[in-house]
């Protein structure tokens, strides 16, 4: 049995009086690939933002003491304001020269890469940017926040490969929201279906059952028909 | 000796204020520094009413506009530029009950054709003082425009970061006002940054093509002053302003 690396028990998040996140427990096996799947505004974002300690929250988070977290964020729409190219950007992160040509080799960009303006990568190079960007200093857990929208066609299917590859080069585990169904299948050992309350949780094969995903995303069709007047 | 004088003054805040506008450039901070120095105002007309200097006048002011701001952003969900307007619109009203007519342009456009070398030293002190700050928080405000998430996540302690930014910014905004008046500061800050934009590839150049042009429409000002006599802030800003739309044939589309 693998070592347990996060613990969370009871967690409760509230931002603005809004009950965003409701009585959510579970646990994170060393290793393991987590998936938290719902629909939009499930609070999917909020638990990985409360698992990093950046919200406030009620309940148990206990993480692994002296571990190391890499957080890919959803989407960072400032930075296209600034004129920096990707080696600036490492740098911001106090990475060696040596450190970021590794990094970009792992996630598949040559060197020359170096000098390309952030703000001239398409969605998916930039978004494998920022998974080498949060693989800096050799982090034991990657957070990775998937955007909904903007990813290049094909660049889905290469980013998971790409953390797939990368879970075995550096004996990660993957804590990571979506909302695509076939990425939870294929690529995780454990999930968790979230929709402000946890609908279920468990291995995707036994635990995605269509009475649970109606469950999960049943409510959002109810939500949208409420707010369209 | 005097336009000697006034030119390092000139220069050095020019350059300093450049320097620091690009990393007001992103977000919405650009849009502070002018309600900034137009809060100043008041300041200025106690200043030069009872005759001490604009700078020491417009910090208290400033200051306050600072935590004005802190407080916007930290208590209402507002858009902070609606509520800006409002009080700092109110700070140029309240200027303008007391200030003398005569002395309006100083406030309004600066003047710093009479300054003593006693001043100028003390004006170089601070600018250096800031350069200095901000070069070393610079990689860490860059990373907290970009996302406070990600900041803070790298455990970025982000109060104390914004605390220093904004002590930078309080600084070079009681320094312009001085130079370029309670109107045209915002430009001092915000024209060579959106240049220093269009001309650059990477943020090294970004912020160094900040600091020049900021240095080099200063110092074209205040030289442009002393050959034809218009007022040097107004000047200065123009200058700054050719430099961008000549930027704009190089910018790469």
């Amino acid at each position: 049995m693998a070592e347990s690396i996060l613990k969370v028990k009871n967690l409760n998040v509230k931002l603005e009086n809004e009950e965003i996140i409701k009585g959510l427990s579970f646990e994170v096996k060393k290793g393991d690939v987590l998936t938290i799947l719902g629909p939009n505004g499930a609070g999917k974002t909020v638990l990985l933002k409360t698992l990093l300690r950046l919200l406030p929250y009620r309940g148990e988070i206990h993480w692994l003491p002296e571990i190391k977290i890499g957080y890919v964020p959803q989407r960072l729409p400032f930075i296209k304001d600034i004129p920096m190219n990707v080696r600036e950007f490492f740098e911001l992160k106090k990475a060696s020269g040596k450190e970021i040509k590794e990094i970009l080799d792992s996630v598949g960009f040559e060197e020359n890469f170096l000098n390309k303006k952030i703000g001239e990568l398409s969605s998916g190079q930039f978004q494998r940017i920022l998974v080498a960007w949060a693989l800096i200093r050799n982090p034991d857990v990657l957070l990775f926040d998937e955007p909904t929208t903007g990813i290049d066609i094909g660049g889905e299917e290469t980013i998971y490969g790409l953390l797939a590859k990368l879970r075995e080069e550096r004996n990660l585990t993957i804590l990571l929201v979506t909302h695509d169904l076939s990425v939870v299948f294929k690529f995780s050992d454990y999930v968790i279906c979230l929709n402000k309350c946890p609908i279920c949780q468990g291995i995707p094969k036994e635990v995605l059952t269509l009475e649970n995903l109606s469950k999960l995303y049943g409510e959002e069709v109810k939500f949208y028909e409420h707010h369209r007047h | 000796m005097q336009f000697l004088l006034s030119l390092t003054a000139g220069i050095l805040i020019g350059g300093v204020a450049g320097y620091l506008g690009t990393l007001m450039l992103s977000k919405r901070m650009a849009l502070v520094a002018g309600p900034l120095g137009h809060l100043t105002l008041p300041g200025i007309a106690l200043a030069l009413i009872y005759g001490f200097d604009v700078s020491l006048g417009a910090f208290p002011f400033v200051i306050l506009g600072i935590i004005l701001i802190w407080l916007f952003e930290m208590r209402t969900k507002l858009p902070m530029e609606a509520l800006t307007a409002i009080v700092f619109s109110a700070g140029v009203a309240i200027a303008f009950l007391f200030l003398p007519i005569e002395q309006a342009e100083t406030a309004l456009v600066g003047d710093i054709t009479e300054l003593s070398l006693k001043e100028v030293i003390i004006t170089a002190i601070f600018c250096l003082l800031v350069f200095f700050v901000i070069k070393k928080i610079y990689p860490q405000i860059i990373l907290i425009n970009i996302s406070e998430d990600i900041a803070r996540a790298e455990k970025i302690n982000v109060k104390k970061y914004n605390f220093l930014y904004l002590g930078a910014i309080a600084v070079i905004v009681a320094l312009g006002v001085k130079m370029v008046g309670g109107l045209l500061t915002a430009a001092l800050v915000a024209i060579p940054a959106a240049t220093a934009r269009n001309l650059s590839k990477n943020l090294f150049q970004f912020s160094l093509s900040g600091l020049l042009l900021g240095m080099i429409s200063s110092f074209l000002g205040i030289f442009l002053f002393k050959i034809m006599g218009f007022p040097a802030g107004p000047l200065i800003i123009l200058m700054a302003a050719f430099f961008f739309l000549v930027s704009l044939i190089f910018k790469k589309i």
